[in-house]
C-alpha cells in the first residue's frame, strides 16, 4: 500500500532531503516520518508550509512511496533517482555515499 | 576571438557583485524563494533532482584555453569534477552548492565569462554554426553579428520580459550546421551578387510540444540592417505574444496563428519606422567587431599532405579518425578537428575536468587557442594544421577523446532527462549509453553512415529529439518510462521535423527498435551512398512502421 512521505531539496546546496520522524531534514529516506491517513499527509503539507516560512528547503513536495519490510520505495521512477542519485554515474550522489559509508 | 572592454568588465562585475547580495540575503532569509528565483534564473540557477544546476554561457560556442581552463578549474573547485556540453554551446555544472555559486561566478568573470540570460524570458545565448571561422565552405564568418546580437541583447530593457525565451542562431554556410529553421530567430549570412553581406531572416521556428520549421521572411537583409531588423521582430513578437498561456508563448505560434505574409506585413512596418535610427550599424562599428574575428595567422604547412598520407597507411584507427572527424578548412593545410564527446557508451557531452585541461593544452598550442562547442554535444579544434593531426590525436586518445564517430549513429544528442532533470519524465543518457554499444562497432557504424540520433527526455525537446534521422522521445505513461520514436526529422537547411511512427516503447525495447530500423534501412536503401534520411525521404515512412509493427506478418 502506497503511504506519503515529505521531500524537498535543502537551501543551502539543493541537496535532496526527507523529513524525519523527529522533524529533522534528513539527507537520506529512511527514517522518514509517514503520513497513513488523510490527517497525517494534512499535517506533512503544514510541516512543509512551515519549513519553507523557516528558510530550511525549497520545492517541498508529498511523494508516495511503498513500505518495503523496513525501507521506503517511492513509487516514482523520478524519486527513486532523487533518493539514490543519477543511474548513469553511480558513483555520485546518495547511492555513492551510502556505498563508501558501507565500505569504510 | 572577442575581448571585453571596459563596459563589459563593469557590466559583468556589477552583475557578480549584486548576484553575491542576492544570495547572502537568500540565505540570510531576507529574500523568499518566490522572490529570489527569477534573480536565481536570472544567473544561470537552476535546481535540479540532487541539487542546484549552473548553466554557464559560451557566446555562439567559442572559448579560448585559458577559459577551457577555468571551466575545467571550477568542475575540480565547486562541483563533482566534471561538466555537460549542451545543445546550446553552453556547460552545465550539476552539483554545485549555491553559497558557492557567487565564487563561480567570480571566477568566470576573471576569464570574461558569465552566466547571464541562459535562463528566463530573454534573449538567451546567441548559437552559431561551430565551425564559424574556419569552414571551408563558408560565406562569411558569422560570429561577429552574433557577438554584435549578443551585445545588443544583454539586459536589453525592452527585451528582458518577453513572453517566453527567445532564441537566435546564425549561420555563415549554405550548410546549415546551427539549426538556424529551428530558432525564434535563423540568420543565414551570405553575399548577394554584388558581393555584399546580408542575411536571410527566418523567424518561427522551435521545438518542444508545437515543433515548427521557420518561415523565411527576408531573402537579403543588408547587415547595417541587422539589429534594426531584429528589434522589429522582437517588438511585433513583444506586443503581440501570447502571455495568456506558456504554451502557446513562443514566437512560433504567433507566426503560426497570424499567419507568414500578415507578420512579414508588421515587422516590415516596424522596421519602417526604424530602420534609419542609432541602431543601423556604421561599417566602422561592424569592422571594430570583425577585427576580434579574424583568421589567426596559420603558417604554410605544406609538409603535412605527405606526412598524413603515410600516418594513414600505418594506422586505421587514425585514417578512421581523420576521415570521420576532420573537415575541410578555409586553409588547405589546416583542418577543423571535432573532438567527439561521445565514446561508445558513454554520456553524451559530458567532459572531465581532465580533460577539459587537455583540449585547452592541445588548443592552445595546435589551433591558435581556439575551440569550439557545438550543438551536437562535441568540442572543436577549429584551425589544426594537418602537420600536427597526428600529434593531435595521439594526445586526444590519451584521455579517451578520439572516438570516431562525428556524424554516425553513436553521435547522438542526449539532454541530461531524468538523471538530473526536475522537468523530465524519462531518461534519456542510459538510452543513448545503450544505442551507442549496439551499434559502437567501428565497421558497423561506416557501413551505416551518417545518422542522427537525438534523444530527448521530457516534451521540452533539449535532446532535438523533432529533428533527429530517428528521434526519441522519452515520457512517462503508468509510472513507466515509453520512448516515442519519430523518423525523418532534420535540422540541416532542408529542415523537417520527424514523423511520429507510432505506439512506444519500453525502456528494454527501445534498443531493439533503433535496430529494427536501422536494419530495415541497410535493407531498402539503394546504395551506401543513399544515407538513411535520404531513404527515408524517398522511401517515407511505411517500411519502417512495417518493420517496427508488423514483424509477426513479416515472418508470415
Amino acid at each position: 500500500m502506497s503511504v506519503k512521505v515529505l521531500t524537498a531539496n535543502r537551501l543551502t546546496d539543493g541537496e535532496a532531503v526527507w523529513l524525519g520522524a523527529n522533524g529533522d531534514w534528513l539527507d537520506q529516506i529512511d527514517g522518514a516520518l509517514v503520513a497513513r491517513h488523510a490527517e497525517a499527509v494534512a499535517a506533512l503539507e503544514e510541516a512543509g508550509k512551515a519549513a519553507i516560512k523557516s528558510n530550511l528547503v525549497i520545492d517541498v513536495n508529498v511523494i508516495d512511496v511503498e513500505e518495503r519490510g523496513t525501507n521506503l520505495y517511492p513509487v516514482r521512477l523520478r524519486e527513486r533517482i532523487r533518493q539514490l542519485g543519477p543511474t548513469i554515474r553511480l558513483d555520485l550522489g546518495k547511492q555513492a555515499e551510502k556505498t563508501s559509508a558501507n565500505a569504510a | 576571438m572577442y575581448r571585453y572592454d571596459e563596459f563589459d568588465h563593469a557590466f559583468v562585475s556589477a552583475r557578480v557583485e549584486q548576484f553575491k547580495d542576492q544570495v547572502e540575503r537568500r540565505l540570510a532569509g531576507e529574500l523568499t524563494e518566490e522572490q529570489f528565483r527569477p534573480l536565481r534564473l536570472m544567473n544561470g540557477v537552476y535546481l535540479q533532482l540532487h541539487a542546484y544546476m549552473l548553466r554557464v554561457a559560451i557566446p555562439y560556442g567559442t572559448l579560448s584555453g585559458r577559459q577551457m581552463h577555468k571551466l575545467a578549474h571550477i568542475a575540480r573547485r565547486y562541483d563533482r569534477g566534471y561538466g555537460h556540453f549542451t545543445t546550446r554551446q553552453n556547460i552545465q555544472y550539476n552539483w554545485p552548492a549555491l553559497s558557492d555559486m557567487p565564487a563561480v561566478l567570480d571566477e568566470l568573470a576573471s576569464v570574461e565569462m558569465h552566466a547571464l540570460q541562459t535562463s528566463g524570458n530573454c534573449i538567451r545565448n546567441v548559437t552559431a554554426d561551430h565551425f564559424a571561422g574556419a569552414a571551408a565552405d563558408e560565406a562569411a564568418d558569422p560570429r561577429p553579428y552574433a557577438e554584435i546580437l549578443r551585445q545588443w541583447s544583454s539586459m536589453h530593457p525592452e527585451f528582458s520580459y518577453l513572453p517566453r525565451k527567445f532564441k537566435i542562431a546564425v549561420t555563415g554556410a549554405d550548410r546549415d550546421r546551427a539549426a538556424i529553421q529551428v530558432h525564434d530567430i535563423g540568420l543565414h549570412l551570405k553575399k548577394n551578387e554584388a558581393g555584399e553581406l546580408g542575411f536571410a531572416v527566418y523567424i518561427g521556428g522551435g521545438q518542444g510540444r508545437t515543433p515548427m520549421v521557420a518561415k523565411k521572411i527576408r531573402d537579403f537583409l543588408p547587415v547595417e540592417d541587422l539589429l534594426t531588423y531584429t528589434t522589429a521582430i522582437v517588438r511585433v513578437y513583444n506586443l503581440n505574444g501570447r502571455r495568456d498561456n506558456k504554451y502557446k508563448a513562443r514566437i512560433k505560434i504567433l507566426v503560426h496563428e497570424t499567419g507568414t505574409e500578415e507578420i512579414t506585413r508588421q515587422v516590415e512596418a516596424e522596421w519602417q519606422a526604424i530602420k534609419d535610427t542609432d541602431l543601423k550599424m556604421p561599417q566602422q562599428d561592424v569592422d571594430a567587431i570583425d577585427n576580434y574575428f579574424r583568421m589567426p595567422n596559420l603558417p604554410h604547412r605544406p609538409e603535412g599532405w605527405s606526412q598524413l598520407a603515410a600516418a594513414r597507411k600505418a594506422d586505421h584507427s587514425f585514417a578512421r579518425w581523420v576521415d570521420q572527424n576532420v573537415t575541410p578548412h578555409k586553409n588547405p593545410d589546416y583542418g577543423v578537428v571535432t573532438i567527439s564527446l561521445k565514446p561508445i557508451g558513454g554520456i553524451p557531452g559530458d567532459a572531465t575536468d581532465a580533460q577539459m585541461d587537455l583540449v585547452a593544452d592541445i588548443a592552445e598550442k595546435f589551433s591558435s587557442d581556439e575551440i569550439r562547442v557545438s550543438h551536437e554535444q562535441n568540442l572543436v579544434l577549429p584551425h589544426v594544421a594537418i602537420a600536427d593531426l597526428r600529434i593531435v590525436y595521439d594526445l586526444l586518445l590519451t584521455d579517451g577523446l578520439a572516438t570516431a564517430n562525428a556524424g554516425l549513429i553513436t553521435d547522438i544528442i542526449a539532454c541530461p532527462g531524468l538523471d538530473y532533470c526536475a522537468l523530465a519524465n524519462a531518461r534519456s543518457i542510459p538510452v543513448a549509453q545503450r544505442i551507442s554499444e549496439r551499434f559502437g562497432q567501428p565497421e558497423r557504424q561506416a557501413d551505416i553512415g551518417e545518422l542522427k540520433i537525438k534523444i530527448s527526455g521530457c516534451i521540452n525537446a533539449c535532446g532535438h529529439h523533432h529533428v533527429g534521422h530517428i528521434g526519441i522521445l522519452g515520457v512517462e505513461k503508468k509510472g513507466e518510462e515509453l520512448y516515442q520514436i519519430s523518423l525523418g526529422g532534420s535540422g540541416d537547411e532542408i529542415c523537417t521535423i520527424g514523423d511520429i511512427t507510432g505506439r512506444g516503447f519500453s525502456s528494454e525495447e527501445i534498443v531493439d527498435a533503433v535496430e529494427t530500423i536501422v536494419d530495415r534501412y541497410l535493407l531498402v536503401r539503394t546504395d551506401k551512398e543513399e544515407n538513411f534520411l535520404a531513404t527515408y525521404r524517398r522511401l517515407g515512412a511505411a517500411p519502417f512502421k512495417d518493420a517496427l509493427y508488423n514483424e509477426t506478418a513479416n515472418a508470415a
